[in-house]
């Protein structure tokens, strides 16, 4: 007899275990229809490889894995695909999933099957790889896919198969181990082949099967597996307290049964399995306990997946109006279902029709009074009480200091509460509370980041730009220096060479500060005297020559030459701020905008019509006449063209204005102004402000789209479909501002 | 289809039959009480618990609650139950009603009703007469067995009358009454243990802690066994509460000189240590939830009890150190979280995500 | 030695504050470097706080530059995708009452939403590329464009600069998967909704939910 341990808690509620356990498994008649869920297990739904009216065989994949933990499936039967739709689905939320409808075609025709003959011959990677294509998740409940389980990330010295089945009612696995053991063991023989004979390999189970446990005892001779009892106790069929009540170790609580060498399989898994690898039948039925007392037959059947749950209780004798609640799993965890129409999937266990004497309703919850009982119950030894104070006030910090994740929420604590407090609910609800706001947190965090990022790629592009516009302000005034000092030096020389003397004018004039219209005027009024001491220089030379001596004649020469160069100087300092100054405009020309340059053009043509007009009531010629008309009607061709590009361009204008990185600045200073706005109005006033601002959005989207069609876009029937949505819903605001006024 | 969440089975017990069984429990103490000090505790109970409900009704419907939902949870009865026996016997039906009063209206319907209540009702009812009204709530009646000779005791009618003086239409009879053991030791000035043992007739007539007290200590201990047979409690409070008193005392005791504060069997045994221990200390509303908190709750208040019994001016304490350790007990239960399944030890209710 | 204290009482108070002060000081210069406390700047515990949708109703162009105008004393209340439990959040962090949502910046919404550009329309102009403050649209001048929804944020800045009006934002729908339990509606609510008066505090249940 081997050692095992004491779960802390637990409750033993009535086991009601006899009910369906009188008859052997049975099947039912192929169902006009089956309805297979592609989400029917833990991860990632599977992803669908076949389409509406395909013919498929019995055991097709339908749907193939869709990530690492996903699990395919399987036509229970062959037949047709009429729907591949949402449909409700066995979920607490009674709401609907994708589903492949299938139509039985009654002639139940197998797929071709692949089996393999001995295991031990295979790889466990290949025996994975069967395992996976088979579609086989955790048959005890949670639906894990097996083949996920089978690699454990550390290595495994315990496998542990769990035959507890601790819920009341339920007797799928009892009877399957009872009826089938030679198959359960070979499963379990593959599953320890493909873990690598791990040390120790143990069948838990609850004392209160001793049918099962005396079929599955003379197997297991000659093999090192142990089939190990211990009392019955709800929920010690939970995969961390078995794990505890036969080892005396405990998973770490963030951790899993991996991580302490641990692996633990469901005994109908280990069936499954076996029929994967050693017939080749995929996961397509299940054993299921049709039980409870709003049947006139509790029994356990075999049932293909995609069965409605309705036709299992109609074989039963369901009688509708007494069922308290239909429930699928057992009495302390499974979930109540809203449509008995749903389908069976690979995790229903048992499907519970209770009636209202089995399953009274729950008289309403009184305040907790804290007695501890809860706490007593619980397998985990949490403070269940705290818990649901903490649950109540969501205070989720509190509630992870109470290590709310560690709850498995076995129902042990709801189902001893005196008050009747559904605190399992509270939990769930709190957990998934949590975990929202967790992806919330992890969502809001991204966007942050996003968010930076952008703000550094922005402000890097335009630090980038503001370097380029440095460089090149540099390399240009580097160039006048340069220019400059040679024109310094060579200018006497080279004068001719316009372009070094507009740098060097440019460089100069820089260096005084003074603009070039004053310095033309200086140069002129210095040009103006060197001329006139030129003058005063040559009387004096005349003077000289007339009455002087030799030397004072010489004097006067030499004075006249040097007032002639300083003349020539002047000239020349002239002649180059003048051309400079040329340039100058020229680049003003340049710099100015388009739109400015159109309305000079515009000015100049009207300037030149007038003179041309003036010419023609001035001739009397009419050839000449004649001409001038010409020209005078190019000139009106000419104006016109002009004002239209000059139309344009103002069009055009506040989009290149606008710039990329404005846009976002732009939208965000209109939609504040627009809440700003919206904040302090009535609903009316509001529906108005919609109003207006759509006409606004509608006149804009006309313009544009009028533009359009002048210029002939090719985004005409964008722009026009775009209009058309605005007046549409123009019209509506419309039609809702008068029903409120 | 009915949609519930799980678990669809329920356990028998309801809040209402967990009070019932403690109602049930009391009884041997009550008997011990009645028969050593006539009929005063019944008539207590039963004026206690008119306005317990009395006041629960207004209060509830005050609040527009459903109430009959609320009354048949049995907790007002409790409340009024465990103060009527609280209360010494044949105290005027004043007192009984102020206290019942005050327990339910304030401590606890102003708190927010059951399960929100901070302190325990009925000792906040117990202790606000106690310091409103300290020469009522100590007048002890003499116990049968040693009423002096020539003295009856009164029978129903004169208790009623005693209760209420209306009825007995103006020469109000007295009680008679007499020093606890408590008091006696309190009062002691000078003499040993021994002596006092045998001068006075309170000890002299008892067999082991002062005579008739024993015997009521003795049937709430009963109804204490009874109910955590049933499983009503945990024994750690009510336990490490005897055991520190106990402990306390030993240390204290002084092998029974002059300036001894009591044996412990006098202590276990006398004033309301049982009644305490067992129904007012086990209160889980105002107590530790865990387990571990509930040995730390329960031994304070055993020391605290000793320490205010034997240097405090009231001769018993339970009901101060009870008060005393509900405002402890949040904290308690913030450093004393069980181990959870998977984890290395224990954590702090405090503590924040790492 | 003693003596010698003993007839000097003045040099002895003397050297004794001092040796105190002396042990008292390191004691502390001791504890202050040993415990340390690493506290985030506040700027970036507001900033963890705030939803991150960069919608810039609040008035600054983003969650970071309104977390910084909070620690500089802005009010707390102008954060509409946050709603109330932002400002409790942020008002328990910077603890001061928590104040109602300032209605000028916009009203607080229970239903998300996500983007959606109808791709047939999209003349693929990058407006809204440009208006995206957290990069979630993808597209190309001249082609079609769409939103990566998983990233966006619902601050709906796109909507307006779409010159052919293709952007809507559509309400998310709840998905099996994302479905959670909620809470039972305690026997307080129960009761409250027996038209109670909620005399006492703990009755009246949205104070107490809002507080929390």
């Amino acid at each position: 007899m081997r050692q095992t341990w004491e779960m802390p808690g637990g409750v033993h509620p009535p086991e009601n275990k006899t009910q369906s356990l009188q008859y052997c498994i049975g099947t039912l008649p192929l169902p006009e229809r089956l309805v297979i869920p592609l989400d029917q297990h833990t991860g990632a739904p599977a992803k669908l490889i076949v389409s509406v009216n395909d013919r498929v065989l019995k055991g097709q994949m339908l749907a193939k894995p869709s990530e690492a933990v996903s699990a395919s499936v399987h036509a229970p039967t062959s037949g047709v695909i009429t729907a591949i739709d949402d449909q409700p689905v066995p979920h607490p939320s009674g709401m609907t999933s994708r589903c492949i409808t299938l139509k039985p075609d009654g002639k139940d025709t197998w797929s071709e099957r692949q089996k393999i003959d001995n295991y031990r011959d295979a790889s466990p990677a290949e025996l994975l790889e069967i395992i996976r294509n088979a579609g086989i998740v955790g048959m005890g409940g949670a639906g894990f896919p097996t083949a996920v389980k089978l690699q454990p990330r550390n290595p495994i010295d315990t496998l542990i198969i769990n035959a507890t089945e601790c819920e009341p009612y339920i007797t799928a696995d009892d009877i399957l181990i009872q009826e089938r053991p030679e198959e359960i063991v070979e499963g379990i023989q593959i599953l320890t082949h493909i873990l690598g004979n791990p040390e120790q390999v143990l069948i838990g189970i609850e004392d209160n099967k001793p049918k099962a446990f005396e079929a599955l005892e003379p197997l297991l001779a000659g093999t090192n597996i142990e089939l190990v009892d211990f009392h019955t106790r709800y929920p010690s069929g939970g995969e961390k307290q078995l794990i505890f009540i036969l080892t005396g170790k405990e998973v770490p609580s963030d951790g899993l049964p991996a991580d302490i060498g641990i692996v633990c399989q469901n005994i109908g898994t280990a069936h499954a399995v076996f029929r994967a690898v050693a017939q080749g039948i995929p996961l397509i039925s299940r054993i299921t306990t049709v039980v409870g007392e709003a049947l006139a037959t509790s029994r356990n059947y075999e049932l293909l997946i995609g069965t409605p749950i309705s036709y299992a209780l109609q074989h039963n004798g369901f009688n509708e109006s007494d069922c308290a609640r239909l429930v699928m799993g057992g009495p302390m965890m499974g979930f109540t279902l809203q449509d008995p129409d749903v389908p069976v999937i690979k995790t229903t266990n048992c499907i519970l029709a209770p009636s209202h004497a089995e399953a009274p309703r729950q008289p309403p919850a009184q305040a907790c009074i804290r007695c501890g009982m809860c706490a007593e119950a619980c397998p985990a030894s949490l403070l269940p009480q705290q818990l649901f104070w903490y649950a109540q006030s969501q205070n989720y910090e509190r509630l992870e200091a109470h290590s709310l994740f560690d709850c498995i929420e076995c129902g042990a604590c709801s189902y001893v509460c005196p008050s009747n407090i559904p605190l399992v609910q509270y939990y769930r609800a709190a957990k998934g509370e949590i975990r929202k706001l967790q992806a919330e947190h992890l969502k809001s965090d991204r966007a942050r980041e996003r968010f930076e990022y952008q703000k550094r790629r922005k402000e890097k592009a335009e630090a980038e730009k503001a370097a380029k516009r440095e460089a090149r302000r540099k390399a240009a005034e580097q160039a006048k220096a340069r220019a400059a000092s040679g024109a310094e030096t060579a200018a006497p020389k080279q004068a001719g060479a316009a372009d070094d003397l507009i740098k060097a004018a440019m460089a100069r004039a820089a260096q005084r500060q003074s603009k070039p219209e004053e310095q033309i005027e200086r140069q002129q009024r210095a040009l103006a005297s060197a001329e006139e001491r030129v003058a005063r220089a040559q009387q004096k030379l005349a003077d000289a020559e007339a009455s002087g001596t030799d030397q004072q004649i010489d004097q006067a020469r030499a004075g006249l030459a040097d007032t002639r160069h300083r003349l020539s100087e002047a000239n020349r300092k002239l002649s180059e701020l003048q051309a400079a100054e040329q340039s100058q405009s020229i680049t003003e020309k340049i710099n100015a905008s388009p739109k400015a340059l159109l309305e000079k053009k515009i000015a100049a043509i009207t300037q030149r019509m007038a003179t041309a007009e003036d010419k023609i009531a001035g001739t009397e010629d009419p050839a000449v006449k004649q001409a001038l008309r010409d020209g005078l009607a190019k000139q009106q061709r000419k104006l016109e063209e002009v004002r239209q590009q000059l139309a344009e361009s103002t069009d055009a204008a506040p989009v290149d204005k606008d710039g990329a990185e404005d846009a976002a600045a732009q939208a965000i200073a209109r939609a504040r102004e627009k809440a700003a706005a919206m904040a302090d109005m009535s609903e009316e006033q509001k529906l108005r402000e919609t109003v207006n601002s759509l006409k606004g959005r509608l006149q804009k989207a006309e313009q544009r789209l009028a533009d359009a069609e002048q210029n002939g876009s090719e985004h005409i029937d964008a722009l026009r479909s775009g209009a058309e949505k605005l007046r549409d819903k123009l019209a509506e605001a419309a039609a809702k501002l008068e029903e409120h006024s | 289809m009915l949609n519930v969440t799980s678990p669809h089975a329920h356990d028998g017990l309801s809040t209402a039959d967990v009070m019932k069984l403690v109602l049930v429990a009391t009884v041997p103490g009550f008997v011990a009480l009645t028969w050593n000090f006539g009929w005063g505790t019944a008539i207590n109970i039963v004026l206690a618990v008119a306005t317990a409900l009395a006041c629960e009704s207004a209060a509830v419907a005050l609040r527009k609650r459903p109430v009959m939902f609320y009354l048949k949870d049995y907790s007002a009865a409790v409340t009024a139950v465990l103060l009527g026996l609280a209360l010494p016997p044949l105290a005027p039906w004043w007192i009984t009603v102020v206290g019942t009063a005050f327990g339910i209206i304030v401590a606890k319907h102003l708190y927010g009703g059951l399960g929100f209540n901070p302190f325990n009702p009925a000792m906040v009812g117990y202790v606000v007469l106690l310091i409103s009204f300290p020469v009522q709530m100590t007048a002890w009646p003499a116990p049968y067995l040693i009423m002096p000779e020539g003295i009856t005791p009164p029978g129903l009618w004169e208790s009623l009358q005693i209760v209420f003086p209306l009825l007995a239409g103006g020469d109000a009879i007295d009680a008679y009454t007499a020093a606890t053991p408590l008091d006696v030791f309190k009062h002691n000035t000078g003499l040993l243990a021994e002596q006092l043992y045998g001068a006075e007739p309170v000890f002299a007539a008892g067999e082991l802690a002062g005579v008739s007290w024993e015997w009521v200590n003795l049937g709430f201990l009963a109804g204490g066994c009874f109910l955590l047979y049933r499983g009503v409690f945990t024994w750690h409070a009510p336990v490490s509460m005897l055991v520190a008193l106990a402990l306390m005392a030993a240390i204290f005791y002084d092998g029974g000189s002059s300036t001894s504060k009591g044996s412990p069997l006098l202590h276990l045994l006398s004033g309301a240590t049982m009644l305490g221990a067992f129904f007012i200390v086990t209160d889980p509303v105002t107590s530790a939830s865990s387990n571990r908190g509930r040995v730390i709750y329960g031994a304070l208040i055993g020391v605290l009890t000793f320490i205010i019994r034997s240097w405090g001016s009231y001769p018993d304490a339970v009901a101060f150190a009870v008060l005393l350790m509900n405002f402890a007990a949040p904290l308690i239960d913030n450093y004393t979280l069980p181990r959870t399944y998977g984890r290395e030890k224990s954590r702090r209710a405090t503590e924040k995500q790492e | 030695m003693i003596d010698f204290f003993s007839q000097t009482p003045l040099l002895t108070a003397l050297l004794t504050l001092g040796g105190l002060t002396l042990i008292f000081g390191a004691i502390l210069g001791f504890a202050s470097v040993k415990f340390k406390v690493e506290g985030d700047p506040i700027v970036e515990q507001i900033d963890t706080l705030l939803p991150q949708t960069q919608c810039g109703q609040c008035g600054y162009p983003g969650c970071r530059p309104y977390a910084e105008a909070i620690a500089n004393g802005d009010q707390i209340n102008k954060c509409p995708p946050g709603g109330q439990t932002t400002i409790n959040a942020l008002a328990n962090l910077l603890d001061v009452e928590a104040p109602t949502l300032d209605e000028e910046h916009g009203e607080e919404s229970d239903i998300k939403t996500v983007a959606y550009i109808r791709e047939d329309e999209c003349i693929g102009c990058t407006k809204c590329i440009q208006a995206c403050p957290v990069d979630a649209i993808l597209g190309a001048a001249k082609q079609m464009h769409t939103v990566i929804a998983g990233e966006c944020t619902g601050c709906d800045l796109c909507v307006e600069p779409c010159p052919v009006d293709c952007i809507d934002m559509i309400p998310v729908e709840p998905d099996i998967a994302d479905w959670i339990w909620q809470l039972p509606a305690s026997s307080a609510e129960r009761a409250s909704e027996l038209n109670a008066a909620n005399i006492i505090a703990t009755d009246r249940t949205s104070d107490r939910d809002e507080a929390a």
